[in-house]
C-alpha cells in the first residue's frame, strides 16, 4: 500500500475519460452536446484523450439559439475544422418557424427556454440514445442530486424521485426505446477545477471569456452585452466597459462581469477571490429558488 | 492536492445538514449569492440565526417535507485538500441512498446525538459502513452544547461505540465532540471543551491518510473500449482503453486476459500525447500488447503473476434497492466492471437484521433488505473479494424488465 494518490486534476480527468468510454461502450448512438462554453470545450479535450488516435464515437451537437455571441460560433467552427469530427446543428429558429416554439415577447424575452424544444427535436430526429453534457454538480442545488447517467423519459423529463442508484463507478445505461440518457462526465468538477484544467492543458477558449471592451447596458441589476436581440429602448443606456463573461449562453440571458482579467491566471485569481457564484451571473436561475429543478424536469440540460 | 470523498450519516434530528452547512460556512465555502439566497429564506433557528441546513436541502419536495430524501453531492476545498461530500439521508426507508453514497466514499462521518448516545440508526449506519468496507470512520458526537460540554458524556458514548466498532470490525475510528449549531470543533477548536486535545473535524479531514493500492499483484484493468483508427497510416494500431481499477502496470509486464486466459506482454501505455512506463490505480490509459489476442469490452487485463478468481457461482452480500421484491425465478443482469451478463439469485442464505446485527431467515427480499445470497451467472466473472479489493469486488443487479438498478452486490467468495 502506498499513500500517494493521484493529483486532483489527474483524478478528475481520469474519471471523466472513464465515463466517456462507458458512453462509447454502452450506447448505440450517443452525441456530445456542445455549447461553445468552457465546460463543453473541456469535454472535447477529454474526448480526444479518451479516443485518439481513433475518431470520436459520437458527433458534436450544437443547439443554436441564433442569439449566440459571434465569437462563440467562430470558435465552434474553427474547432470542428481542427478536430475533423462531425457537427450537427439544431436551430431554435427552425423550431419557431415550424410553430413548435413561440418566441417570447417583451423586453426581457430570451430564447433560452426554447432551446429545450429544439434539443428534444434534434434528439428524436437523429435517434440519440445518450447525450453527453458539461453540467457540473457544484453549479446549483438541483444539479447536486443528479446522477452521472441521468435517464430521461421520451419527453425528456427528469424525475428526481426515480433516479437509479449509482454505485461505485458502475453506470447503468440500460434504457427502453424512446428514452435517452444525459451523461455528465464532469459532474464532480468545480468551476475552479475547470479553469485550472484549461490552464494546465493550455486549451484555447472563445475570446469573450477574457476581459475586453464592450458596449453594455444594465438590466435588472445585471450587466448585459448590448445586442439587437435584447429589444433595447431609450431606457437602456449604453456604457462602454471592460468586461468578461463567466458562462457562454444566449446573449439575452448571459450577464457580464466587470473585469480586468486578460489572462487565464488573472481569471483564476479572480474566481478564487470571487464572492459570487457562476450561475449567479445567469438570469435564468434568478426567477425562483427552484428554477433549475423545474427546467430540468421539463427536459433542460 | 488530493481529493477526499466522504459520506455523512445520521438520524433525522442529529443535525447532519447543520453539520455540513457549518463545515461549508466556517471554511468560507459559501459564495455571496448563495448566502443571499440563504438569508432570503424564512427558515431560521430559534435564536434568529441562519439555518445552515438549507445549504444542503436541494429539491423542492424536500424543502416542503423538511427532510433530505436523496443523495446530494457538495464540493468544497481548503488549501490542503478538495472534498466531495455525499450527503445521504438518515431516514429509515432510505438505506439504499446511504449504500450508494458510501460506495463512492473513502471516509464516513457518523453523527451521534450526545443526549441519546448510540441508537438503532447508529447501529444501522455503522453496519452499512462496515458492509461497504470504508477505510476511515469519524464519529462526531454532536449537540455537546446541550449536555453542558461534559467530558463524561463524551467518554461514555465513545465506550459505547467502541463495543459496536469491535463487533463490526471497523478499523480506524476517530471520535470528535462537536456542536454543529454553535460551531465547536467543526472548523475551529472549541473553547468550551478544553478537555479535548484532538483535531477539529476539518483538520482531521485535511490530514487523514487515504490508502491507495498500487501493488502490481493487484493490477486490474477492465477493458472499456478498443481504439482502432483503421486509417492508412495507423492500419495496425490497436489500443485497449480502460481505467486501472487497482494496482499498477508497467511496460514489459506479463499480463493475462480474463476470463479467456490468453497472455501477452505490455508494449506501451499511453494517453493522447503522453506515454508512461508505469500507470497506477485510478489512471485512465490506453495499453498496447505484444500479441494480437482476442480482447474486447467486458474482459479484464491482470498481472499474470496474481489472478483474481474466475467463477460462475458466487456468494455475495446483496443490498436490495427496488420496490419490487427479489424474484429468485427471474433472470437479472449483473454488471461487474465493463462486463454485463445474465444471472439468477440461486439461493438466499440469510438476511441481516441491521438494527440488531442478527441473522434472520426469511424467504422474501424487500427494498432496503441486506443479506447473503448465492448468485449464478451465465458468463464467468473475474473478481476479487470485495473486502480485499472494492474496485473489483462490487457489482450491480439490473432488472431487465424495467432496466432499473435493483441491487448492490459485494462479492465475498466463489461458491463453485
Amino acid at each position: 500500500m502506498s499513500k500517494q494518490s493521484l493529483d486532483y486534476l489527474d483524478e478528475l480527468e481520469a474519471e471523466a475519460i472513464y465515463i466517456l468510454r462507458e458512453v462509447a461502450g454502452q450506447f448505440e448512438k450517443p452525441a456530445l452536446l456542445f455549447s461553445g462554453g468552457k465546460d463543453s470545450i473541456t469535454l472535447v479535450r477529454l474526448a480526444e484523450k479518451a479516443f485518439r488516435p481513433g475518431k470520436f464515437p459520437f458527433p458534436l451537437v450544437h443547439i443554436d439559439t441564433g442569439h449566440n455571441f459571434p465569437e462563440t460560433i467562430q470558435y465552434r467552427d474553427d474547432m470542428v475544422a481542427r478536430l475533423g469530427e462531425k457537427l450537427i446543428i439544431g436551430h431554435v429558429q427552425d423550431s419557431i418557424d415550424q410553430g413548435k416554439a413561440i418566441e417570447q415577447k417583451g423586453k426581457n424575452a430570451s430564447r433560452n427556454a426554447l432551446q429545450t424544444v429544439t434539443l428534444l427535436d434534434t434528439i428524436a430526429q437523429h435517434g440519440f440514445d445518450a447525450c453527453i453534457g458539461g453540467a457540473r454538480r457544484d453549479e446549483e442545488k438541483a444539479r447536486a442530486k443528479e446522477r452521472i447517467f441521468s435517464v430521461r423519459d421520451e419527453f425528456g423529463q427528469w424525475d428526481p424521485k426515480r433516479q437509479r442508484p449509482e454505485l461505485w463507478n458502475l453506470y447503468n445505461g440500460k434504457i427502453h426505446k424512446g428514452e435517452n440518457v444525459r451523461v455528465f462526465p464532469i459532474s464532480n468538477w468545480t468551476e475552479l477545477d475547470v479553469w485550472n484544467y484549461i490552464r494546465r492543458e493550455n486549451i484555447a477558449l472563445p475570446s469573450i471569456y477574457f476581459a475586453h471592451e464592450r458596449d453594455c447596458i444594465t438590466r435588472n441589476g445585471q450587466l448585459m452585452a448590448a445586442a439587437e436581440f435584447l429589444n433595447m429602448d431609450e431606457e437602456d443606456v449604453i456604457n462602454r466597459k471592460n468586461v468578461r463573461f463567466r458562462t457562454v449562453g444566449d446573449m439575452t440571458c448571459t450577464a457580464a462581469v466587470e473585469s480586468d482579467a486578460f489572462l487565464i491566471d488573472d481569471i483564476i485569481n479572480e474566481i478564487s477571490a470571487s464572492k459570487i457564484s457562476e450561475r449567479g451571473a445567469r438570469m435564468d436561475d434568478k426567477v425562483s429558488e427552484a428554477a433549475m429543478e423545474d427546467r430540468k424536469k421539463g427536459g433542460y440540460f | 492536492m488530493e481529493i477526499l470523498k466522504f459520506i455523512t450519516a445520521g438520524s433525522v434530528d442529529d443535525g447532519k445538514s447543520t453539520l455540513i452547512g457549518r463545515l461549508l460556512y466556517d471554511s468560507e465555502s459559501i459564495l455571496a449569492d448563495q448566502l443571499e439566497a440563504l438569508q432570503r429564506s424564512n427558515r431560521k433557528n430559534d435564536d434568529g440565526t441562519i439555518d445552515l441546513a438549507i445549504l444542503t436541502d436541494g429539491l423542492k419536495a424536500e424543502r416542503e417535507q423538511g427532510i433530505t430524501i436523496d443523495v446530494a453531492y457538495k464540493y468544497f476545498q481548503t488549501d490542503k485538500r478538495k472534498f466531495i461530500i455525499a450527503d445521504a439521508p438518515g431516514h429509515i426507508q432510505y438505506t439504499r441512498n446511504m449504500v450508494t453514497g458510501a460506495s463512492n466514499s473513502n471516509l464516513a462521518i457518523i453523527l451521534i446525538d450526545a443526549r441519546k448516545g448510540v441508537v438503532e440508526q447508529t447501529i444501522r449506519h455503522s453496519f452499512l459502513v462496515s458492509l461497504l468496507s470504508l477505510p476511515q470512520v469519524v464519529v462526531c458526537i454532536n449537540k455537546m452544547d446541550m449536555v453542558d460540554y461534559a467530558e463524561t458524556t463524551f467518554t461514555q458514548i465513545v465506550d459505547q461505540y467502541k463495543a459496536l466498532a469491535l463487533k463490526l470490525n471497523l478499523q480506524n475510528v476517530t471520535y470528535i465532540p462537536v456542536s454543529a449549531l454553535k460551531g465547536d470543533n467543526i472548523v475551529h477548536e472549541s473553547y468550551n471543551m478544553t478537555w479535548y486535545n484532538g483535531k477539529s473535524l476539518l483538520e482531521h479531514l485535511e490530514t487523514v491518510e487515504i490508502p491507495v493500492d498500487d501493488s502490481s499483484a493487484h493490477a486490474r484493468l477492465p477493458i472499456q473500449w478498443v481504439v482502432r483508427p483503421q486509417t492508412e497510416e495507423l492500419h495496425d494500431y490497436r489500443g485497449y482503453a480502460g481505467r486501472i481499477s487497482s494496482g499498477s502496470f508497467k511496460v514489459n509486464d506479463q499480463v493475462t486476459v480474463l476470463p479467456s486466459g490468453f497472455s501477452s506482454t505490455i508494449t506501451k501505455i499511453e494517453l493522447l500525447d503522453k506515454q508512461y512506463t508505469e500507470a497506477v490505480a485510478g489512471q485512465s490509459v490506453t495499453v498496447h500488447l505484444a500479441d494480437n489476442i482476442d480482447l474486447s469490452r467486458g474482459d479484464i487485463l491482470v498481472n499474470s503473476a496474481a489472478h483474481p478468481q474466475v467463477s460462475q457461482q458466487i456468494e455475495a452480500d446483496l443490498c436490495w434497492m427496488d420496490t419490487r421484491v427479489l424474484d429468485t425465478s427471474l433472470t437479472y443482469l449483473i454488471q461487474h466492471n465493463s462486463k454485463v451478463t445474465r444471472c439468477r439469485v440461486q439461493e438466499i442464505l440469510y438476511k441481516f437484521n441491521i438494527n440488531t446485527l442478527d441473522k434472520v431467515y426469511e424467504e422474501d427480499f424487500k427494498l432496503n433488505d441486506i443479506g447473503r445470497i448465492i448468485i449464478k451467472t451465465a458468463d464467468p466473472l473475474a473478481f476479487d473479494l470485495y473486502q480485499d479489493n472494492k474496485a473489483n469486488g462490487g457489482a450491480i443487479l439490473i432488472d431487465s424488465r424495467t432496466n432499473v438498478t435493483v441491487g448492490a452486490l459485494m462479492l465475498r467468495a466463489s461458491a463453485e
